[in-house]
């Protein structure tokens, strides 16, 4: 049984580190002038040295981006189940140790959220919890399902990292794609930042994608958070991942998103700050390395933000996000994961998107196309 | 007074204009309406992922496809096998009234390649059941034999990888197609520019299909009008016939010569 740990073991984070920031404006420019980008490429775009390209990367990666995606932006939106969770995590406002009122919501509450859903015109859902073992648990996910997936096309998970059976027991119930990040592939660091609770164990989230490949799920979401680590570092581990991944499991679709870190109360400072300017360049280098892979931007970002890279090789976006249990009609003023930046509604965003000459894609998935 | 072409027919449906257009990709639903009409096509392919069939009166791409010269051609984007893909064009067959279906099985997602096993599989299954089957294959002349035997009413086998505007990648296999087929051959997917399409048309394509090329081009309605013009050219030639080409001037000292001394 093959598993990305085999791989990753053979590569050491300093080293990965120090190679990116050796890379020259030379190899910046072969990277841009190749046909089919290499890992090594991938370095030397998201390395310092093309930061002088940007305009360029940008230029081609809109031009990418449009050929294979079109002038579309696939819309979403969380829907948050529990916040209950038993894990340390030193960045969330769902932290075990972060003293907040604990919810998870009950069926009724469920179908009350779907509807205040759909009355916001959207079609594809990611449903998301903590990590509560004991209470959100698969029997839990596949009664949310049975009750979420008559209302939708396409619904998604951000949950915690499951078992390969229990993903395949979620998928014929029409789990579409499942998001796991690893938060970040310093593996020191990810114990300092996960100090307690079963996400604590590095090896089986580093291993999640390996088990939902197997279990053949659609698709799947990879990513960091940024702000834990180098960005740098942890984005060519990204690559390397969807890379292999790519490979060993080619019927499977691949999605990225790059969160960075945001406050919440009582919430960590960000220990590498990564400005607008690198996040762009992050986002082209991505496109231009794969010309296929989702990217995917949430309500994280500010609205200027994400007015602007609309059109820079993104192909899906949240809009009008709840980070808590019960936001959108149960409870609209209880505790949130994290707070969210861009608050416009997803009439609004539909209509920025119009106005730049892309078609807001509510739909682009159907039940019937797996069974 | 333009001379016209030779009509197409598939599955008992005739067709005016040999260029068959798609949906997807395009800035708004009222640019792919016009682009379509510019483009002249009477066949129009829609994914069965991206409207909604079971509220089909109501969606608003299905919507700006309701012209009089229109008729869609579902396809089963998305599916990976051949139950799947049997599945969804029974769905299409119910919510849009027609018989019509392309069958696109890709289980690669990344660069959406069909699938050869599946499709012939569900070719025979579907064709069984009634449907006019148009299979997105790969450019394999023997596939494409297969394919007839089980049923096809017509082949579809890729140019270029979709979406990749590349041209006419596959022609050495095309046209070994083109020459076997017993069944409408349709150039779909790769197809970069109206010469592109005028090139698989004097090859003797029966028709092609665009989709990436109209759909993201920074003027859409004047690319389609520009292809509906280059299959027509295309067309017009093959009917007419080429003249020979020369790879070098003719020999000035013959070889046969001796013959008449």
């Amino acid at each position: 049984m093959t598993e990305f740990k085999a791989l990753f073991d053979t590569y050491s984070w300093e080293e990965v580190k120090q190679s990116i920031y050796a890379k020259t404006a030379a190899n910046v420019e072969r990277a841009l002038a190749s046909g089919k980008r290499s890992l090594e490429d991938f370095k030397a775009l998201i390395s310092p040295a093309a930061e002088p390209y940007l305009e360029q990367m940008a230029q081609m990666s809109h031009a990418i981006s449009q050929k294979r995606f079109g002038k579309v932006i696939q819309l979403y939106v969380p829907l948050y189940l529990s916040n209950e969770c038993n894990n340390i995590c030193t960045y969330c406002g769902f932290s075990f140790d972060n003293k907040v009122r604990r919810k998870t919501l009950s069926e009724k509450e469920i179908l009350q959220e779907v509807a205040a859903i759909k009355k916001m015109g959207y079609d594809h859902v990611l449903l998301v919890t903590g990590e509560a073992n004991h209470t959100v648990h698969v029997d839990y996910f596949k009664k949310a399902l049975d009750l979420v997936m008559p209302h939708f096309s396409n619904v998604s998970m951000e949950v915690q990292p499951l078992d390969q059976d229990e993903y395949e027991a979620l998928i014929p119930k029409g789990l579409h794609a499942v998001l796991v990040y690893q938060e970040t592939y310093h593996r020191e660091d990810y114990k300092i930042h996960h100090p307690k609770g079963k996400k604590s164990n590095f090896d089986y989230r580093l291993g999640t994608p390996d088990r939902l490949g197997r279990a053949g799920i659609h698709k799947m979401g990879l990513g960091v958070l940024i702000g834990l680590e180098d960005w740098r570092t942890d984005s060519f581990f990204t690559a390397l991942h969807l890379s292999y991944l790519e490979k060993q499991y080619w019927k499977s679709k691949y999605s990225i998103s790059f969160p960075r870190l945001r406050p919440f109360s009582g919430g960590l400072e960000p220990k590498v700050n990564m400005d607008d300017r690198e996040l762009v360049q992050l986002i082209c280098a991505y496109r231009i390395f794969n010309e296929e892979v989702e990217l995917s931007l949430s309500t994280r970002e500010s609205e200027v933000f994400r007015n602007n890279v609309l059109k820079l090789g993104i192909t899906s976006m949240s809009a009008g996000s709840k980070t808590n249990p019960g936001g959108y009609a149960v409870e609209p003023q209880a505790l949130e994961q994290f707070e969210i930046d861009d608050e416009r509604s997803p009439a609004q965003i539909a209509q920025m998107i119009k106005a730049q000459g892309y078609e807001p894609v509510w739909k682009d998935w159907d039940v019937a196309l797996s069974q | 007074m333009q001379k016209d072409i030779k009509k197409l027919k598939i599955g008992g449906v005739e067709f005016n204009s040999r260029l068959f257009t798609g949906t997807g990709k395009f800035s708004s639903t009222e640019m792919m309406e016009q682009s379509i009409l510019a483009s002249g096509s009477e066949l129009v392919t829609v994914a069965l992922k991206r409207v909604d069939v079971r509220n089909h009166e109501q969606d608003d791409l299905l919507d700006k496809l309701r012209h009089p010269h229109i008729k869609l051609l579902p396809n089963t984007s998305g599916v990976r096998n051949a139950k799947e893909a049997i599945f969804a064009a029974q769905l299409a067959r119910e919510a849009l009234d027609t018989n019509l279906i392309k069958l696109e099985i890709h289980p690669d997602p990344k660069y959406l390649m069909p699938d050869p096993i599946e499709t012939l599989q569900a070719t025979e299954a579907l064709a069984k059941l009634g449907f006019v089957v148009m299979p997105y294959i790969h450019a394999d002349p023997v596939l494409c034999k297969r394919l007839e035997d089980a049923g096809t009413a017509a082949v579809m086998p890729l140019g270029s990888p979709i979406g990749s505007n590349k041209g006419l990648k596959t022609i050495d296999f095309l046209e070994i197609i083109i020459e076997q087929s017993n069944v409408p051959v349709i150039v779909d997917a790769g197809i970069g520019a109206p010469s592109d399409a005028a090139k698989a048309m004097e090859m003797g394509a029966d028709a092609v299909l665009v989709n990436t090329a109209i759909a993201v081009s920074p003027d859409p309605i004047a690319m389609g009008e520009a292809f509906k013009m280059a299959v027509i050219a295309g067309r017009m030639a093959h009917e007419a016939k080429l003249a020979p080409q020369y790879s070098s001037a003719k020999a000035s000292s013959p070889l046969t010569s001796f013959l008449y001394d």
